[in-house]
């Protein structure tokens, strides 16, 4: 029941968390750009006087483009439930497997892609054929890196991989360093963000993902802008969790463990917030053609990391 | 993990990190980028060098180390540059093929490294065993790269990582003789590859440093 | 003076007095002085190299002087010597012509002595990594003569010749490290390690699979280096674009130095039961060589090149003899290497000549050469005729022991060896009777050259092909046992 009971909390704190790391990056950014920027609560109200503002849909829009937010959300809430954030060995962990959490992603972005599609209009045609474009990319990507991190630990299991790596069998790996390197491509890539598709547009010729929402209003954005707050709080904290381990309470260890662990999740997210915002001012967008180039990178990083672990000690 | 643990680690780390400025250096479309990442290669390989010489407690490999840190991390990339600014030579790098199916060609080169020298070397140590696998790629990934591009210069940069995997092979062959003599020997080659794009002034004579066009009419061609 | 010490200074000479004198002749400004300079420090460094055959050192960590090389040595200077007699006269009206500046004479003769100090410190090195570096300055200084008539040309053929070749070194490079690597984990670490007479010793003991590893890197390394086929590309350019003595040193010397290397390390894999036999791999890459350039000698349209692609295929035949080993296919193999050497060198002091009566070096502007220039025409058709391997001269000879000896052991293979002979065989009596007679075509200067090393030449190839003396029919003998 208490395990439970840590579970749902997990459940709930990623998906409270998720608008504040979304607020935190813009605020970040704002003050690296030298704007006062909107509060770190924006996002909170934007959410909520979205839902109760009225959903307008076109008239040739089909039940899939009504129902295709719900799912959206619900699988990336799962996934995101699913990594470990203050803990590992919770009473889901069998569930968090990194192969699910892909899929997971996978269907989520298949809706929204049919979803753009479904309108008709130009725009979410864009948006759709070119999150096509990036998705068989990314996707392996994901999975060379996948590969890499269960290679060495010996599975897929997201606990048992932070396990190992807050373990002392880690050691110096060029293969997790490249995975790193990988799987933070993956994640600008995945989330939208700076060099492959800027978030703040919708005037842009080159945007992918807010062309596909163009669109929705009301309840349904809602949805899917709170998906998207979860996304890049999932990726956030999936590489937090694997790539710094330190400070994650295991199972059953007490009240006060897992206070040390929430803190130090904070701590993570803020940092990780902060390099994100970082990186995003300091680099410009690249052209939509470069951007198969970019994740072709990212594969072939996950790839090199893949091969480089044969050439490592234990294996 | 014991003390050799570490040192295995870092050594893997830096040999990796050589396979992985490679692989860098074959994404890069400007000569210039080209030019800084050969210039990180280098370092890479002087770092690579030093951990080895620390290890081995050969302090000759010093002596190499600081070569590649002088000589190739600086004075070279340093030169091109400024080669490629008097020559004016094309900023960009034309390339035989896509950047895509070149990387793949060069994962299935490291894949085939690593295949060919694990089984091989099994009576061999685990440094020397990791260190010569790397270095054929590294070996493999600058022939690659000389065949993969048209101008002369990245088929010299090309040229120089491939050497660059050669010294971090000799280099991890423990005790191996002659290995201070053997890059320096290598460098005075550079220097002359290097003199030898200004000397010769192959942008002055041809319009382009792109070797295929330099292929003259001489009764018969290829 | 003991034995020992002569001997020992005997080799010293063979290596320094090319050395000293490359720095010398870097010194001298007067051409006709640095050319007689030039055959001097030859012909000194030629008499010690002939010393050697009677006096000559225990073999040290760095150096060696054994059965086998000391042939090569000798060769080696002695081509070398009537080069740089060859040379001397070539580059007088070179300079006349103004194809080539005093300063770049200077340059050149230093460079030829450069040259032949690194060919036979390759030649004598006793250590792998000692030898790879001699190599290496050969590669380097042959480059530099290559390109030294700065023209589009020539530029693109010391390009090309440059790049190949030091990917070639660099590979034979790893294949020398991992020789290292497969010697460490029996010898110990150290100098010993890489000692060639330690390797042969102890090649039984090594790891098969490293030394596999390790001849396929240094058949690639140092088969590009003797143009072998699908390596071979940098080869005719090189050949056809620099000077003419450079052609004759590179085609008759330098191939010859790269495929002792590589016969060194056949001898230590042979030592080794267990790793796979050297000889497919070079019989193999001997063959296609051979069949290869017999089809290219067709289309030629440049006399040097023509001969170039001839020397593909001579390196072709010697790989394959020495690919299928034993006594005698051995003894063919250092035969042909030796008549191939004179034969060719002569045939380019032939040409060198020739392009230079006749002011170009394509095939179709040279014709009717006896009628205008009968004592160049006949030379050089005789040296054609040599090369292509007409009875009775040398060359036959030894294609005769390679065919024969392919024949008693293999006689499937002989098949395509006799084809690929008819082949090359054709190729060079149509393009030679196209060359010698004929009406004369285009312009016609008088030339006053030497001809004395180029009938020197004719004459010990004619000679072996006649009689060869016993005492050196017993010395390629035993070295061809050596060889294994």
């Amino acid at each position: 029941m208490n395990a439970l009971l840590v579970q749902g909390s997990q459940m709930l704190l990623v998906l409270a968390l998720a608008p504040l790391l979304t607020g935190w990056v813009r605020k970040v950014k704002a003050r690296l750009l030298r704007r006062r920027g909107a509060s770190v609560w924006q996002p909170y109200r934007d959410l909520l006087r979205l839902l109760r503002k009225e959903a307008v849909v076109a008239d040739s829009a089909s039940w899939l483009f009504r129902v295709a937010p719900y799912l959206i959300f619900s699988a990336i809430w799962v996934a995101a439930a699913l990594v470990p954030t203050f803990a590992i060995n919770l009473i889901f962990s069998w569930s968090a497997d990194l192969i699910a959490i892909v899929a997971l992603l996978g269907s989520a972005r298949f809706f929204l892609a049919l979803a753009g599609l479904d309108v008709g209009t130009s725009f979410g045609g864009i948006g759709a054929s070119r999150e096509m474009m990036i998705a068989p990319l990314a996707e392996p990507a994901m999975i060379m890196i996948v590969f890499t991190l269960s290679l060495l630990a010996g599975s897929t299991q997201l606990s048992s991989i932070v396990a190992y790596m807050i373990g002392p069998e880690v050691g110096l790996r060029i293969s997790v360093a490249m995975s790193l390197v990988a799987l933070v491509m993956v994640a600008l890539a995945e989330n939208a963000r700076i060099p492959v598709d800027n978030p703040a547009t919708h005037l842009e010729l080159t945007m992918v993902h807010e062309a596909m929402v163009l669109e929705y209003s009301g309840r349904h954005l809602a949805m899917i802008e709170a998906a998207a707050s979860l996304k890049l709080l999932l990726y956030v904290s999936l590489i937090a969790a694997i790539f710094t381990p330190w400070g994650m309470a295991a199972a059953g260890q007490g009240l006060g463990h897992y206070l040390v662990g929430g803190v130090a999740y904070l701590g993570k997210l803020a940092a990780g917030g902060f390099l994100l915002a970082l990186f995003e001012t300091s680099i410009a967008k690249m052209r939509v053609f470069r951007v198969s180039q970019f994740l072709s990178a990212a594969l072939m990083l996950g790839l090199l990391a893949v091969l480089l672990l044969f050439v490592s000690r234990n294996l | 993990m014991n003390g050799l643990g570490l040192y295995f680690d870092v050594a893997h780390l830096l040999a990796g990190g050589l396979v992985l400025v490679s692989f860098m250096m074959l994404y890069q479309f400007r000569m210039y980028a080209l030019l800084n990442f050969y210039a990180v290669h280098a370092l890479v390989l002087s770092a690579s060098v030093a951990w080895q010489a620390l290890i081995q407690g050969a302090p000759h490999l010093y002596v190499t180390a600081g070569i590649a840190l002088v000589f190739k991390a600086l004075i070279i990339p340093v030169a091109l540059h400024r080669i490629v600014q008097r020559l004016g030579i094309h900023r960009t790098i034309e390339t035989v093929v896509g950047i895509g199916p070149t990387m793949l060609a060069g994962m299935g080169l490291v894949a085939l490294s690593i295949g060919v020298m694990l089984p091989v070397t099994g009576s061999a140590d685990i440094l020397a065993r990791e260190d010569l696998a790397f270095a054929l790629a590294v070996i493999l990934l600058g022939l690659l790269m000389m065949v993969s591009r048209h101008n002369a210069v990245s088929q010299v940069v090309g040229f120089m990582s491939l050497e660059n995997g050669l010294v971090l092979a000799a280099t991890g062959a423990k005790g191996m003789p002659l290995v201070v003599e053997i890059s320096v020997a290598f460098s005075v080659l550079i220097a002359f590859i290097v003199i030898g794009i200004f000397l010769f002034r192959i942008r002055e004579r041809f319009d382009t440093v792109d070797v295929q066009a330099l292929d003259s009419f001489r009764g018969e061609r290829r | 003076m003991s034995h020992e010490e002569l001997g020992l200074w005997l080799v010293r000479a063979v290596l320094l007095v090319p050395a000293l004198s490359a720095c010398l002749l870097a010194l001298i400004p007067g051409y006709r002085l640095s050319a007689r300079l030039n055959m001097l420090a030859s012909l000194a460094t030629l008499a010690a190299a002939a010393a050697l055959f009677r006096v000559r050192p225990t073999p040290g960590a760095f150096l060696i002087v054994d059965d086998v090389n000391v042939v090569f040595i000798v060769l080696n200077t002695f081509v070398g010597f009537t080069t740089s007699v060859f040379s001397a006269s070539y580059i007088a009206h070179e300079l006349e012509v103004g194809r080539l500046t005093p300063v770049s004479l200077r340059f050149y003769h230093a460079m030829y002595q450069a040259l032949m100090a690194a060919m036979n410190l390759a030649l004598v090195a006793n250590n792998v990594g000692l030898m790879w570096v001699a190599v290496e300055i050969a590669t380097l200084t042959t480059v530099l003569m290559v390109g030294i008539y700065r023209t589009h040309a020539a530029l693109e053929a010391a390009w090309k010749y440059f790049i190949l070749g030091s990917v070639g070194i660099g590979l034979a490079l790893f294949g020398t490290i991992i020789v290292y690597m497969a010697s460490r984990s029996v010898v110990g670490e150290g100098l010993d390690a890489m000692a060639w007479t330690v390797l042969v010793r102890h090649a039984p003991a090594f790891d098969p699979a490293l030394l596999n590893l390790a001849f396929v890197f240094l058949l690639l390394g140092y088969g590009t280096k003797v143009g072998l086929a699908p390596l071979h590309a940098w080869l005719p350019d090189a050949h056809a674009e620099g000077p003419t003595p450079i052609s004759a040193v590179l085609s008759g010397l330098l191939l010859n130095v790269a495929l002792f290397a590589l016969l060194r390390f056949r001898m230590v894999m042979a030592g080794n039961a267990e790793a796979l036999a050297p000889g497919p791999l070079m019989v193999t890459m001997g063959l296609s060589s051979l069949l290869f350039a017999g089809f290219m000698l067709y289309r030629r349209h440049d006399i040097k090149r023509l001969f170039a692609y001839s020397s593909i295929e001579h390196m072709g035949i010697i790989t394959f003899a020495f690919g299928m080993g034993g006594p005698l296919a051995n003894f063919a193999g250092l035969l042909h290497m030796t008549m191939h050497s004179l034969t060719k060198s002569a045939i380019f002091f032939a040409v060198g000549h020739v392009a230079q009566a006749k002011g170009t070096q394509r095939l179709s502007e040279i014709r009717g050469l006896t009628v205008s220039h009968p004592v160049l025409g006949w030379a050089l058709l005789l040296g054609v005729f040599a090369i292509a391997g007409m009875p009775p001269l040398g060359v036959f000879m030894s294609e005769f022991l390679v065919v024969s000896s392919t024949f008693a052991r293999q006689p499937l293979l002989a098949i395509p060896l006799v084809a690929g002979l008819l082949l090359a065989f054709g190729a060079l009596l149509w393009q030679a009777v196209g060359i010698a007679f004929g009406e004369p075509q285009g312009e016609s200067r008088p030339v006053h050259a030497s001809t004395v090393p180029l009938w020197a030449h004719l004459a010990l190839v004619l000679m072996a092909g006649v009689y060869v003396p016993g005492p050196i029919v017993r010395w390629f003998q035993h070295v061809a046992a050596l060889l294994g």
